[in-house]
């Protein structure tokens, strides 16, 4: 069918394949985040990626060489400024947000060259995703998912009822961190799918649909998971063919399955 | 320490910041005791079992177990005191919830196999509420939700069971019911129980030891030489006084 002819376009291929693995991975953290109120988490180092992004084209680096470790440092930050100073977790998720943008805005201002560059990762670019990227991407989907999987019940557990969790054993300081750090690289990836206004979408949409419909943890995490790739093949397939911007068609989709998900439930 | 305990604490000091919150408290517990742990709000109780079950470091002193096996978390089971809290839209089951009281016997990676499964099902089987084990537990009544909490703690076969006011969220017959069921545990399994609660008639009825704590330790001993001695007079109302020992004899 002559539809479907958009699928040999390399481009096309690039954008499914590393768009599938950053939103299944996006989700399945997300699922995670959601029922632990941190969903904001993502909205946060996203800012924060911003600048660390800006850092990273005002030094002349490939930006996400910069952005990986940058950004690690900021989900470490608003982890311990929450436990050390007197600051909840919201707050210290918003100052380390804010720092990140001012960071970006004070270099942009100072490069008075990259603006362009720069402002094109507000709201990502995955049609124009470079091999390299759709390496990198799979690659840290695969790490994100494969260290989900290994401690799916110590972060069930910790999620569920932390202080009970720790009475079996489950070393939840440590659970808290591996999940910073895990939303800290999806974040990374995420940025160049959907850009850095709408990461949070990836996280939140899934997550909060499966929630809708769901009758057991595990199934949460399945639905959880089909939801943002289907999100991503006919976000990617509806911008296509109607000429808009592929990231926040990406989003819309996630909206519209939310939609649904709330009919059906209501149903 | 006295092969016959099965608990020992010994001088047990414990902080929060400069508040002393339990102060120079020691009692040891045999295999099958049960005890009340009683004493007015901020005497420190909920700090006391939060020790034990590691929670909370203590600032001085020592706290020994004597189980069979190493691992110290598989043999305690916890009821904590907040099943009213259970958010509405975690979409967790039965079954779910009570397989996270086997995660203390399992090293990483951590996944659960058919035979704990069956151990789930057979604890539920126990607790008469098999049929529920596929449903949502933010879906059950409060004393429902009371047994699944306390099926998670029986399901790795403990040696001892600590609940923290685990009638708060229950109705009078769901009450009684709870309260009777942890006389067969104690009785029939022999497992130590340790019981804050505010409900004085069910210690005078179900336990044969008790602990009165206010930061320190006023009382511990048996429950029959506290109800005949002087302390009591000092430390109960009038009306929660005639409860204890209306309910005890």
């Amino acid at each position: 069918m002559e539809i479907f002819n958009f699928l040999q376009y390399s481009f096309i291929q690039k954008a499914f394949l590393a768009g599938s693995f950053v939103a299944l991975s996006c989700a399945l953290l997300g699922v995670f985040l959601v029922l632990r109120k941190m969903s904001l988490i993502g909205e946060g180092l996203s800012h924060f990626s911003f600048g660390a992004i800006a850092f990273g084209l005002f030094l002349g680096i490939y930006p996400f060489y910069v952005a990986v470790p940058l950004v690690l440092v900021g989900a470490v930050l608003i982890l311990k400024i929450s436990e050390k100073a007197k600051v909840y977790g919201d707050a210290s998720i918003g100052m380390v947000s804010v720092v990140g943008i001012a960071c970006a805005v004070i270099l942009a201002s100072l490069s008075k060259g990259f603006n362009v560059d720069l402002f094109s990762y507000l709201f990502g670019s995955i049609l124009a995703i470079r091999d390299i990227e759709v390496v990198f991407s799979i690659i840290l989907s695969v790490i994100v998912i494969a260290i989900l999987y290994f401690y799916y019940f110590d972060l069930f557990s910790a999620t569920f009822d932390e202080e009970y969790s720790k009475t079996t054993g489950v070393k939840t300081e440590k659970i808290n961190l591996v999940l910073t750090v895990l939303t800290a690289l999806t974040v990374i990836m995420s940025v160049k799918v959907v850009g850095v206004m709408l990461v949070s979408a990836l996280l939140i949409f899934p997550a909060t649909s499966a929630l809708q419909i769901s009758n057991n943890f595990k199934n949460t995490f399945i639905f959880s998971g089909i939801f943002a790739i289907l999100s991503v093949v006919f976000g990617i397939s509806f911008s296509y063919f109607s000429d808009l911007p592929a990231g926040a068609t990406i989003v819309m989709v996630n909206a519209v399955i939310f939609f649904f998900c709330f009919l059906y439930k209501k149903i | 320490m006295n092969k016959k305990n099965i608990l020992e604490i010994k001088n047990l000091s414990i902080k929060y910041g400069e508040f002393l919150a339990v102060d120079k408290v020691s009692f040891a517990l045999e295999k099958g005791d049960f005890i009340g742990i009683v004493g007015p709000n901020g005497a420190g109780k909920s700090t006391l079992i939060k020790s034990i079950l590691g929670l909370l470091k203590p600032s001085s002193g020592e706290i020994n177990f004597n189980f069979d096996s190493k691992n110290i978390f598989s043999k305690i089971g916890y009821l904590p005191q907040k099943t009213q809290n259970i958010s509405n839209i975690f979409p967790v089951s039965v079954e779910e919830t009570v397989v996270m009281g086997l995660l203390s016997q399992k090293k990483f990676p951590k996944f659960f196999n058919k035979e704990d499964l069956i151990k789930v099902e057979k604890v539920l089987k126990k607790l008469k509420i098999g049929n529920l084990s596929k449903r949502l537990i933010y879906e059950l009544s409060g004393g429902q939700q009371q047994r699944v909490f306390l099926a998670r703690a029986l399901v790795s076969d403990p040696e001892i069971l600590i609940f923290d006011e685990p009638s708060t969220a229950l109705d009078p017959k769901s009450r009684n019911e709870f309260f009777d069921l942890l006389k067969t545990l104690n009785k029939e399994k022999l497992i130590t129980i340790i019981l804050i609660t505010h409900d004085t008639g069910y210690i005078g009825s179900y336990a044969n030891r008790l602990l009165y704590l206010d930061t320190k330790l006023v009382f511990f001993g048996d429950i029959n030489d506290y109800c005949k001695g002087e302390k009591m007079d000092s430390c109960f109302e009038k009306s929660d006084k005639h409860i204890i020992w209306h309910q005890h004899n």
